[in-house]
């Protein structure tokens, strides 16, 4: 059996529908609650985390398995391109993770907008450049053998370390912060970077480091022997080279220098043995660093470590919005409540489709949708390739981004805060295994509807696409019902226009067609009657075998 | 150190793009032909003579500064070509030593360059030796300024300075290397210090070693592992060094290079120079005026193209001052492509400095040339040839610039000749306008008529008389369009039958 029948399993401690109904209907409310909570500078221990503003539901978050329908919806793609190059933040889980609670969809949003400050979010750029340096050059020493360099690559770890803590501190105290996540790190921070333990290390660490840095030396090789001397500022031999031939240079030169065969930070023996006679020219600063490492162990905060990871998942996400945003692709912050189920939106679009064509010039096109009163279910119809899917895809990202607490594909959205979100789409198989194929469907469809409630999400694309137009409509009248006395939402596309009409909770959405020239789709979707008819006349027309067109030629 | 022969205070560019009509002109003005004899076989020669041509100057002065160091070869091409031969020769050099692209260390890259830089210096002796010799016979200022700066920048004192600087990079007394420590206490910045003032005391030139502390090691003879690292730690600290030699190389054979492009067009036009001479043809160097006013005088004007091929080319006499539209008619066969190939390659020639096929010929600045040549090839395809032609005129519309000089062959004859004239006539019309300088070779009376008629001022009207048989090139009269064009005649002639009849079919 295919996974997408399979619901994304809530934590199902944390939702109690009588209470987020209570607060969702006043965003605000949340925010009362947290500002109310706002801790003194004194203790800072408050702050937890950027990503919760409660502590509960931390536990688990890593350990969230792929959604079944995530492969359907393609966020498995627009996950994978956010996270690119940040593998050593493991931020999947992060994104696998949907929220159950609107106060913390409201305190991720805030945190997002602290980060449209161009200024904070080079602060958080900064720093994270920094720590990743420092885990790079902490690796190192555990790769290397030989005792001075090992110390000198741990030294050069804290060094990246304090200078992260120490700049970010210093940036974040000028920076104008509205977030609760924000200001409730920036005191953990703040208190932290002027805490003695801080301080001290990175006084002691300054001082051996100023006295190592770019110590000079001069080599003599002559037959085997090597002689160390202290550096004595001779003639640049090359440079002398370069000056008498300049004359003859007409342009841009090509670079003959041999790149070094050795990797970065390794030493062979001769080098090592260089090391120590250096050591012996300059035997202090060598003294002081050993000293240093025997005595400085367990430097980092667990604290701010979380921070930087955690901190990733907005700066990803911004970034990736960044790269595909365009005059006509806009991305909003969605009011989301889990209380009403009327919803809408306005510019949406396919976040993987526009991903995967933001090198290209094609444009992505946008639908607005909209849910009011007692309407549930869009069934969409239209001519193949006309966008349905697309449309089907969009409505589940759109409620899926939102319960991320991040912003959605669109100018203006009013989504609903689901429990569980499902996806069937239909997967190409041979014709052989047809009657089993439908018999597979209909067991994954009814194990959705199983364990789906009014408050699940339910995507149907082409259910039932291979079989007969009688089964088909039969089946999906049958299962509409089904979805509609649950009354949950759901988009269910169809080439079935019957469908369109079953009942009054069903809403009407097609494919277009131009009108100037009927073999272009438009891709957009509008709220009107399905009437599969209107393409094929228009086609007919274009090729001039339409009823009057082809009367007309036959009767001269 | 610069040559500035093709320009008085600039480099001659072989990186800029062709024009876009290279290919089309190319074919139409039979360049090929002029081209190859210039080159002589020598793919360089070729391209800097292509370049030259259709990349021309557009100020008289560049012109005439080009022009007065083509009359200084003319009077002396074998300094010309010697000093040319010694370019190809240093520039042969590096062919000596083997530089692998792979598999290099710092240094064999050092060895290698100072074997080619001890053949360079060679090189660059013998051309001070050519600038002591010669510098005196020639006149001009590209010259002059040449020899002058070889004589200054290639004395002897120099090229002994570079010989010391050689010697002392053979090391006779061990590598001196100057480095520091990074951020992980390994070695780094690795730079070849010379030992000791060149000029010092006997004893420091004997000890490389600076007073002060000094601590040694020694590799062990059996620690194979040992001499390679000593191996690797000389390579970094010779690696600047032999970078430096390795690009020291490089600029030399830059200015080299330099050096054989720029006498490349002077050297090319004495090839041609040669050869036209050779047949008794005429040659004269053009008289350039500023773009602005129309211009265009000349007398016995050929097509080169066609004397290198045949012997007794005629040339014509064109008075055609203040016209932007230059109208031919005539009788087929009648030399009228042949004209106004000779007025395009003319052009071109003068524009890029080098004398022009004629007894003499002035004519104003064009910013390009553009050609509009009927197509013979598709004749098969007759019913997209009005098309094509269109469809051809539009893409030279894209690439026209006010200035520019337009050649139409027998253009928009693909139609009937109401709806060519009348499209020929509105285009004419647009482009003159525009500030284009227009030939046009047509049979269609319709048009030539009519422009006879209506802009006699602006316009020059040539034909094509008819010759008696046997004569293969034709001088073109000034004249009035004839109603009747002369393919009836040749028509019946070479298929011995009726043009009428045969046309009535």
């Amino acid at each position: 059996m295919s996974e997408s029948g399979r619901a994304a399993a809530p934590p199902a401690s944390h939702r109690g529908a009588s209470e987020a109904n209570g607060r969702a209907a006043t965003p605000r409310a949340g925010a009362t609650r947290l500002a109310a909570a706002k801790t003194p500078r004194d203790a800072p221990s408050v702050f937890r985390s950027i990503l919760f503003d409660q502590p509960e539901p931390t536990a688990g978050v890593d350990d969230a398995a792929t959604p079944a329908f995530f492969a359907d919806l393609q966020l498995d793609r627009v996950v994978g391109s956010i996270t690119k190059g940040r593998e050593e933040y493991d931020l999947v889980p992060l994104y696998r993770a949907p929220l159950h609670s609107v106060a913390t969809i409201n305190y991720r949003h805030e945190v997002f907008r602290d980060l449209e400050n161009k200024t904070v979010l080079d602060d958080i750029r900064s720093f994270a450049t920094k720590l990743r340096w420092m885990r790079r050059h902490r690796a190192l020493v555990g790769k290397l053998h030989f005792a001075r360099q090992q110390q000198r690559w741990y030294l050069r770890a804290v060094e990246d370390y304090c200078d992260a803590v120490k700049c970010l501190a210093g940036d974040l105290s000028k920076a104008r912060l509205r977030s609760h996540g924000m200001l409730a790190f920036r005191v953990y921070l703040l208190s932290y970077a002027t805490s003695p333990a801080f301080t001290t290390l990175v006084e002691q660490t300054t001082k051996v480091a100023n006295d190592l840095v770019g110590l000079q030396y001069n080599l003599h090789i002559k037959g085997n022997r090597i002689t160390v001397t202290s550096y004595n500022d001779q003639a640049d031999q090359g440079a002398e080279v370069d000056e008498t031939f300049a004359r003859f240079k007409q342009g841009a030169v090509k670079d003959y220098r041999v790149a070094s065969p050795a990797g970065p930070a390794d030493m062979n023996h001769v080098e090592a043995q260089v090391l120590d006679l250096v050591a012996r020219i300059h035997p202090e600063p060598f003294r002081a660093l050993q000293e240093y490492c025997a005595n400085t162990s367990a430097y980092t905060d667990p604290t701010i470590l979380t921070f930087d990871r955690e901190i990733q998942f907005y700066v990803a996400y911004r970034e990736y919005l960044e790269r595909l945003e365009r005059p006509a692709l806009r991305f909003c912050y969605p009011r989301v409540s889990d209380g009403s189920k009327a919803i809408r939106a306005r510019d949406a679009f396919d976040i993987a489709l526009a991903d995967k064509l933001s090198g290209d010039d094609e444009t992505v096109v946008c639908n607005d949708f909209q849910l009011d009163d007692r309407e549930r279910v869009f069934v969409v119809s239209g001519p193949n390739n006309g966008g349905k899917t697309t449309f089907a895809r969009t409505f589940g990202q759109l409620h899926y981004l939102a319960a991320l607490g991040c912003q959605v594909p669109g100018n203006e959205a009013q989504l609903f805060l689901f429990d569980q979100m499902f996806a069937h789409f239909e997967r190409e198989e041979d014709l052989a295994t047809l009657r089993g194929k439908l018999e597979d469907e209909l067991y994954r469809i009814h194990e959705i509807l199983e364990v789906a409630t009014p408050n699940s999400i339910i995507i149907m694309n082409e259910s039932f696409g291979s079989t007969t137009l009688q089964d088909a409509r039969l089946l999906g009248a049958k299962v509409l019902e089904r979805i509609t006395q649950l009354d949950l939402l759901c988009v269910y596309v169809t080439f079935v226009d019957e469908l369109a009409s079953l009942n009054e909770k069903i809403v009407s959405m097609t494919s277009m067609v131009d009108p100037g020239d009927p073999t272009m789709r438009t891709f957009k979707l509008e709220r009107r009657p399905a009437d599969g008819r209107a393409y094929a006349a228009a086609l007919a027309q274009k090729y001039r075998l339409d009823y009057d067109t082809l009367k007309a030629g036959v009767a001269r | 150190m610069k040559a500035y022969l093709m320009h008085r205070d600039e480099d001659f560019d072989l990186g800029r793009e062709l024009p876009a009509n290279t290919d089309v002109l190319t074919s139409d003005l039979e360049l090929n032909t002029l081209l190859e004899a210039m080159a002589l076989g020598d793919g360089f020669l070729r391209e800097i003579a292509q370049r030259a041509l259709l990349l021309g100057l557009s100020d008289p002065a560049a012109i005439r500064y080009r022009q007065q160091i083509l009359a200084d070869c003319i009077e002396h091409p074998d300094t010309v070509r010697e000093i040319y031969a010694v370019a190809i020769e240093a520039l042969a050099a590096p062919k000596t030593v083997w530089f692998s692209p792979l598999l290099r260390s710092s240094g064999s890259v050092l060895a290698n360059s100072l074997r080619v830089l001890e053949l360079l210096v060679g090189a660059l002796k013998r051309l001070h030796e050519i600038a002591e010799a010669h510098a005196t016979q020639f006149t001009c200022e590209g010259f002059t300024r040449l020899f002058a700066t070889i004589k200054s920048d290639l004395g002897e004192d120099y090229l002994a300075e570079v010989q010391a600087q050689l010697r002392e990079l053979r090391f006779r007394r061990g590598v001196l290397i100057s480095a520091e420590l990074d951020d992980g206490n390994k070695g780094t910045k690795y730079v070849l210090r010379r030992p000791s003032d060149r000029r010092g005391s006997w004893r420091s030139r004997l000890s490389p070693l600076a007073k002060g502390p000094h601590y040694s090691f020694a590799i062990a003879d059996r620690d194979e592992a040992g001499f390679r690292a000593l191996e690797e730690l000389r390579d970094r600290g010779l690696n600047l060094a032999a970078n430096a030699a390795r690009q020291s190389v490089d600029h030399i054979l830059s200015f080299f290079s330099l050096l054989r492009a720029e006498l490349g067009l002077y050297v090319a036009t004495l090839n041609l120079y040669a050869q036209l001479t050779g047949t008794g043809q005429p040659t004269c160097m053009p008289d350039p005026s500023a773009a602005g006013f129309a211009k265009l005088q000349a007398s016995g004007l050929y097509d080169p193209c066609l004397a290198l091929k045949i012997q007794g080319v005629v040339g014509n006499d064109l008075n055609a001052n203040d016209k932007t539209l230059i109208i031919v008619t005539g009788a087929n066969q009648g030399g009228k492509s042949t004209f106004l190939r000779g007025v395009g390659v003319a052009q071109l020639m003068m524009q890029s400095g080098m004398f022009v096929a004629a007894q003499s010929f002035a004519a104003d600045i064009r910013t390009g040339v553009f050609t509009h040549f009927k197509r013979e090839e598709d004749v098969t395809l007759e019913a997209g040839k009005f098309d094509e032609e269109l469809r051809r005129m539009s893409q030279i519309a894209d690439q026209l610039t006010p200035g520019s000089t337009l050649l139409f062959n027998e253009s928009f004859a693909a139609t009937n000749e109401q709806e060519g004239s009348e499209i020929a006539r509105q285009i004419i019309r647009a482009l003159q306008e525009a500030g284009i300088k227009i030939f046009f070779v047509t049979h269609m009376y319709d048009l030539a008529g009519g422009l006879y008629a209506e802009r006699a001022e602006t316009a020059a009207f040539l034909r094509a008389p008819r010759q008696d048989e046997g004569q293969r090139t034709f001088r073109l009269v000034e004249g009035e369009p004839l109603t009747t064009s002369y393919g009836e005649d040749l028509y019946e002639r070479i298929f011995a039958e009726p043009a009428h009849a045969a046309l009535a079919d």
